[in-house]
């Protein structure tokens, strides 16, 4: 177990990135040999929830193997309890097509700028890298991660809680991308494309699309590097996009081709699919018709305890350390809040190093257990726009935006 | 965990710096990668030739054996959803077959 000293110590920016790498190349040197028998249990409702852990992936370490092809691996959650930003890798994976180069040239890959813009662009790496320099750390949530928890259950990639993490992601500005091009007027949307492309030929390619003022906000970032290092190639070397506080849907990987238009996009990918009800936390009763869909955006606050699992038994009396991980979705973390007794009483958190308020916020605090039996620990982040996490969970056709207050169950003897 | 973290408490001391100075030099390399292939097939029983043979061209079997229970009008819609929408392309004659396999092994009981 960590201790609480590690906790000060973690919050040291260049220690922690550090740490993060040098952790993550520790335990996949440590635990390789095991894998192909390990399997880990993600509690889902109603099963199935074993799933193989894998090392066969390049650039990554051990990560639940939810689908081989195309690639969704999931970080294993006691990976947020080793340090605030996620080890590349260790870093969440998910591909929509199968169609994914495994071969990238830096000297011959060129990133397209066209459309609506006074000149078109062919942009080499050198050429981006030679734009001004910005960093960011964010969060890049999957809009369905902790799927597996929805009930009913929906269909889905049965993600637990691990298709997320947090990096320290440096690049350049797409506002800048986009001046030098030239926005003409009449532009209304950019639409960017990787260079995954579907198995069968009429398929809709991925694209994403964001408006133009969104795109221009000066926050939206080109990322060329994420934790001080190269994108590993299934996080979308050599250039992806980063959304901050939006689902990571918008977060193209691979990205080569940004179009910006003066319609808004019809594609299947930014009109069609990642809707979720326009209703309150995206939530509906199983069954609901006539509901109005809009596309997923903004996410939602989250907070999760990192160093207690379900089950774990806790001493009765005994000053025991609780600590996690809480994101404010589109903005910070004001602050955390944490119940032993199953949310009758809560205590606030202590907060660790603000990293920004797209980033994971680290938190922690000392309880006592006072009654023996079951029990139910409880944390709940509020963020800096004042939205809480809910007591009860939201459910939606596709399983998108979980946030509900989670809940460890653990024994006290 | 006590195996993993003690190691890089030593480590951390001595390396700290010239980590940080590097992430002022950033130069991008070439990559080179397979992937797994995921070319598992699905457990054998009616249907079986039918998803292997119509399926398993976009995606491992895997994702779908991950799947819950689903009722079989849930199972139609996905099916009907890969024909329709990403254009998966299942022989006409195959769907009721897949359809099938998929309530047997991934009905709703």
């Amino acid at each position: 177990m960590v201790t609480e000293k590690a906790f000060l110590s973690r919050s040291l920016s260049c220690r922690r990135q550090f740490l993060g790498s040098a952790g993550a190349a520790t335990l996949a040197l440590t635990s390789a040999p095991a894998l192909a028998d390990t399997v880990v249990k993600l509690l889902l409702p109603g099963g199935p929830d074993e799933r193989p852990m894998t090392t066969a992936f390049p650039q990554k370490g051990a990560l639940i193997l939810q689908r081989t092809r195309p690639p969704l691996l999931e970080t294993p959650f006691e990976v947020f309890d080793q340090s605030v930003l996620t080890p590349n890798d260790r870093f969440f994976v998910r591909w929509h097509w199968a169609v994914i180069p495994t071969a990238v040239n830096v000297d011959t890959f060129r990133l397209t700028v066209h459309g609506r813009v006074n000149q078109t662009l062919s942009l080499s790496l050198n050429d981006i890298l030679a734009l001004p320099r910005v960093e960011l750390v964010a969060v890049n949530q999957c809009s369905g991660n902790s799927r597996g928890y929805f009930q009913p259950r929906v269909p889905g990639g049965e993600w637990s809680h691990g298709a997320m993490g947090n990096a320290r992601w440096t690049g350049v500005r797409l506002k800048d991308v986009l001046d030098r091009a030239g926005v003409k007027a009449g532009a209304i949307q950019v639409r960017f494309n990787g260079m995954d492309e579907p198995v069968v030929e009429d398929a809709p390619d991925f694209m994403k699309s964001l408006d133009i003022d969104h795109a221009r906000d000066g926050e939206v970032m080109l990322a060329y590097a994420m934790n001080g290092e190269q994108l590993p190639l299934l996080n979308g070397f050599p250039l992806r996009l980063v959304v901050p506080g939006w689902y990571s849907t918008y977060w193209v990987k691979m990205l080569n081709d940004i179009e910006v238009l003066d319609q808004p996009d019809t594609n299947y990918w930014t009109k069609t699919a990642y809707r979720i009800p326009d209703t309150p936390r995206a939530n509906i009763r199983p069954g609901e018709t006539d509901v109005k869909f809009v596309p997923i955006s903004r996410m939602v606050p989250r907070s999760f305890i990192t160093n207690i699992k379900d089950g774990d038994r806790l001493q009765a009396g005994a000053s025991t350390l609780a600590r996690g991980i809480a994101f404010g979705g589109d903005s910070g973390v004001s602050r955390v809040d944490f119940s032993s007794d199953g949310g009758k009483s809560w205590q606030a958190a202590a907060l660790g190093t603000d990293e920004g308020k797209y980033s994971f916020r680290q938190w922690q605090l000392r309880f006592a257990a006072p009654t023996r039996g079951d029990q139910v620990l409880m944390v709940r982040c509020t963020s800096s726009s004042g939205a809480a996490q809910p007591d009860t969970p939201n459910w939606n056709p596709s399983g998108f935006m979980r946030n509900v207050i989670e809940r460890t169950a653990v024994v006290v003897a | 965990m006590v195996g993993t973290l003690l190691p890089i408490a030593l480590v951390v001391g001595i390396a700290f710096a010239p980590f940080c100075a590097q992430a002022e030099r950033l130069s991008l390399k070439s990559v080179n990668f397979d992937l797994p292939p995921g070319d598992g097939m699905f457990p054998s029983g009616p249907g079986a030739d039918a998803i292997n043979n119509n399926c398993l061209a976009c995606h491992s079997a895997d994702m779908v054996l991950n799947q819950p229970a689903l009722s079989k009008a849930q199972w139609e819609a996905q099916v009907n959803l890969m024909r329709t929408v990403y254009k998966a392309p299942i022989d006409p004659k195959d769907a009721g077959a897949i359809v099938d396999y998929l309530v047997s092994i991934k009905g709703v009981k």
